[in-house]
């Protein structure tokens, strides 16, 4: 007896729905080429990221230097490469902070309800009423700045999205007959929320997953730019952005370039998450 | 001993500060391998009857405030709840009205099976797939090890009603609680579904709770019948007695209520008066509003069941105790 083939019906439906929306499949390639680059910066540099040569400092885009030098004479194009190597980490290592956390929160408030659902969305909601990188300042000030700490913040400060996100569609789900039918058929509460109810709550996840990348890194990349997060001399783009203002009139290339970079990836996460939410729709089913 | 009994079983539902009592006062016996029908109006508390029985009454607001419930000689209202939950789905299942949506959309329907299987008799991942796809092909689904592959909106709803038998079925209980099995379903598929039901009745020996409010369907299915009425029962016999000589005016006026095929008529008979607030039910007998039968006992004293005819019990004045109807 062979097991049964891995689900391909629903995934090859939203990826024939995603296919048909050209933003999204380059918000997806974006993302793409950005993974990969984290990936596999060292080998693809040209240059080492942190290998200055202060005589030629700020140089313009040239041959050797595809988008120059910045003001310690290190390649513009391997920091970047590089960068993307720590952006990537930030945001993984936050998002699923977030992700975990919330997910969590998210299915015991909404499932059991009563008091617990009161004080963790009250909870969520104390979180909420901060300005998000507010709070990211306030975490990072108690905890002291570094890439862990910076970690820390962009995903806890995440955690309300998932909550509110996940006890919303638990409290539709769990009234449904399918849940009810699993109670009759023995099943216990942990298999009821992880097996029934947390898989069909998957789409907005990972829809909130991709767009929340997007916001972790500008937040992450805001926080190294103000001097709270990476520090000097890892090559982070927003703390490359702030070792850049002092250059902005001679040699605009040195802010210009991390800046585009971090336009890039956010766009490229926020085009590919919204394509995810239209095509993962049910609603949008022809 | 029969498989289950139910003896004055008082559930009620508290909310704003107003008592509903859903059940009041109910009791009936199941026994091996019968088919006993609860028939009634919607709200009169068949569902919260077979809700009761597993114990998924959601609280709050319900709770089952006294009475008792037993099933093979076990008080399931004293059992402690990892307890109880190893009598649900093994010893008690029960199928829901909406095919559509008891299966849970995002996974395979031998999937599924093989989960509840697995729970239940600790088979290993294999061999719950294989008894899985053999339910499956018992309950008459061809192609049994394509359909445990489908996902449940692959199916039809007759389809998916198979599904839920068969899954239900699987840990062979002694008893399942079908609640409206058909309601959802073409009259076609529905012949169908009763007709598998019955065979798994003969087959499994398994008892099976009908509830519905289809009088056709109890006729074609069961052997006796409970008549339920706000929250209470107010007639219980065997089919060919409840049928040929229904005694209690509500049951009668059920009865009159079907559209007779023979004849045509302008208008339908119907029972005049609605449904009781069950926060607020009537004193005495809680039909007596309805009824055009009452007389001076019946806003009183609440009358309690008495025996008619040998298996035939009736809950109304018009039958006092051991005397012949008035």
């Amino acid at each position: 007896m062979s097991e049964p083939p891995a689900r391909t019906s629903q995934a090859a439906e939203v990826w024939r729905r995603l296919k048909r929306n050209r933003a999204a499949l380059a918000g997806g390639a974006i993302v793409a080429v950005f993974v990969f680059t984290a990936l596999f910066a060292p080998w693809i540099a040209p240059h080492a990221p942190d290998a200055g040569d202060l005589g030629r400092r700020l140089e313009p885009p040239s041959a050797e230097h595809w988008l120059g030098t910045d003001e310690l004479g290190r390649d513009i194009f391997s920091r970047i490469l590089h960068g993307a190597r720590v952006s990537l980490q930030i945001q993984l290592v936050a998002v699923l902070i977030a992700l975990v956390a919330g997910c969590l929160l998210g299915l015991l408030g909404g499932y059991y309800g009563g008091w617990a659902d009161h004080g963790i969305m009250r909870a969520m909601d104390i979180l909420l009423a901060f300005p998000g990188i507010f709070l990211a300042i306030s975490i990072i000030a108690v905890l002291g700045p570094g890439l862990l700490n910076l970690m820390l913040a962009a995903g806890i400060y995440s955690i309300p999205q998932f909550a509110r996100i996940v006890r919303g569609s638990i409290l539709s789900l769990k009234e449904k007959e399918f849940v009810e039918a699993a109670r009759a058929a023995g099943e216990g509460d942990a298999s009821i929320l992880f097996r029934h109810l947390l898989p069909n709550a998957m789409a907005p996840i990972i829809i909130q997953t991709t767009l929340r990348m997007a916001t972790v890194l500008l937040t992450a990349s805001g926080l190294s730019f103000l001097g709270l997060g990476v520090q000097p001399p890892h090559p982070e783009w927003g703390a490359m952005l702030s070792n850049a203002r002092p250059y902005l009139i001679t040699a605009p290339h040195v802010a210009t370039f991390p800046g585009l970079a971090i336009m890039l990836v956010v766009m490229g996460f926020n085009l590919f998450g919204d394509g995810l939410r239209d095509s993962l729709d049910p609603r949008l089913k022809d | 001993m029969p498989l289950l009994s139910v003896r004055d079983l008082r559930t009620h539902f508290f909310s704003a500060g107003k008592v509903v009592r859903a059940l009041d006062g109910v009791s009936f016996d199941i026994a091996e391998g019968e088919i006993f029908g609860i028939v009634g109006e919607t709200g009169c508390g068949k569902s919260v009857t077979a809700l009761s029985i597993l114990r998924l009454i959601p609280f709050p607001p319900g709770k089952i405030v006294s009475g008792s419930i037993r099933f093979k000689g076990t008080e399931l209202l004293e059992l402690p709840p990892e307890r109880m939950r190893s009598f649900r789905g093994k010893e008690i299942s029960m199928i829901f009205q909406e095919p559509m949506t008891s299966l849970n959309p995002v996974f395979r329907v031998g999937d599924q099976m093989r989960e509840v299987i697995a729970l239940h008799q600790g088979l290993g991942r294999e061999e719950a797939w294989k008894a899985a796809v053999a339910m499956l092909a018992r309950v008459r689904i061809p192609e049994a090890e394509k359909i445990a592959r489908c996902y449940p909106h692959q199916l039809s709803g007759g389809m998916r009603q198979r599904v839920m038998i068969a899954m239900e079925l699987s840990c062979r209980p002694a008893l399942l609680i079908a609640d409206e099995p058909t309601t959802a379903l073409d009259v076609t598929i529905q012949a169908q579904i009763l007709e598998l039901l019955r065979q798994m009745r003969r087959e499994l020996g398994t008892a099976i709770l009908l509830i519905t409010h289809d009088l056709g369907v109890v006729a074609q299915m069961c052997d006796r019948v409970a008549v339920m009425y706000a929250g209470g029962i107010v007639e219980e016999a065997g089919v060919v007695g409840i049928f040929e000589a229904p005694r209690h005016p509500y049951t009668q006026g059920l009865w009159g209520a079907i559209p007779p095929a023979e004849e045509e008529r302008e208008t339908l008979a119907v029972i005049p008066g609605t449904v009781p607030d069950l926060s607020q039910p009537p004193a005495g007998c809680p039909f007596h509003p309805r009824c055009g039968r009452r007389f001076e006992p019946c806003d009183r004293e609440r009358p309690a069941m008495r025996a008619v005819a040998p298996g035939h019990r009736v809950a109304c004045h018009l039958y006092p105790e051991g005397g012949v109807p008035s």
